[in-house]
């Protein structure tokens, strides 16, 4: 199966590549991956990169809304990018722009 | 009168690798009306939130070792219109209302409670029948332009 993470760190900032299709099949490897990185590295900030990522549904806010959660616990302020106008529109129907440890941009 | 122009039925179980099939083979079904690639795309979004649901939700009573299933009819009418009937024999919902309430959810933290929001968002009618210990059925009827 596709590779469907890719993390990186750099200096403070870790980022996280999601690619392929993020649905609740799919969404709780991711959801492992980055979890154990953001433990491992407790970062200042996490950036979430939708930019390779073909097909989402509200799995793809469930799990930002569960990144948002653990974030918490590592002191680590969330940055979305790369989304589809697609995505968007998801991200949008949810209360995610309530969150104040996530950013969009 | 709308006619039928092509119609399909699917019978999956209810695991969760199932969810990518489902909506593959229904946009690839729907695909013979020439919707727009936006079109499709809302499609598959609709649908694979049904699936999860019944994937998700419905059989998680079952005992260790058995499997529910899932079945989904497609119908395709002369007037650009695709129906979608997704159904499962599971637990029922006991307040349709409650449910479709957007993030009400049932599920895990990972779960946001958007899903009958997205169905209804992404198509042109979602009608929602449950009874408890029976089942639940969601149509779907999406308009091509």
């Amino acid at each position: 199966m596709k590779e469907s993470l890719k993390t990186a760190l750099d200096g403070r900032t870790l980022t996280a590549r999601l690619s392929g299709e993020l649905d609740h099949h799919t969404a709780s490897a991711i959801r492992e991956g980055i979890d154990t990185e953001l433990f491992k590295t407790r970062p200042e900030v996490l950036v979430l990169d939708f930019t390779e990522v073909d097909f989402m549904d509200s799995s793809g806010i469930g799990l930002i809304i569960g990144r948002s959660e653990v974030a918490r616990a590592t002191h680590t302020a969330i940055r979305i990018t790369g989304m589809s106008e697609r995505h968007l529109r998801l991200l949008r129907m949810s209360g995610i722009s309530k969150l104040d440890n996530v950013t969009l941009g | 009168m709308k006619r039928i122009i092509n119609e399909m039925k699917l019978r999956l179980p209810a695991l969760s690798v199932n969810e990518a099939v489902a909506r593959s083979v229904i946009s690839a079904f729907a695909a013979e009306l020439n919707p727009t690639v936006e079109e499709l795309g809302d499609l598959r979004c609709a649908v694979s939130e049904a699936v999860t649901n019944c994937i998700v939700h419905a059989y998680k009573q079952l005992p260790e070792g058995e499997v529910g299933y899932v079945y989904i009819s497609v119908r395709l009418y002369d007037v650009r219109e695709v129906s979608v009937e997704i159904s499962d024999n599971g637990c029922g919902i006991e307040n349709v209302a409650l449910a479709r309430t957007p993030a009400y959810s049932t599920g895990s933290s990972e779960r946001c409670g958007m899903g009958f929001l997205v169905m209804e968002s992404f198509t042109d009618s979602l009608s929602v029948k449950s009874r408890v210990g029976k089942g639940t059925t969601v149509l779907m009827r999406k308009c091509f332009s």
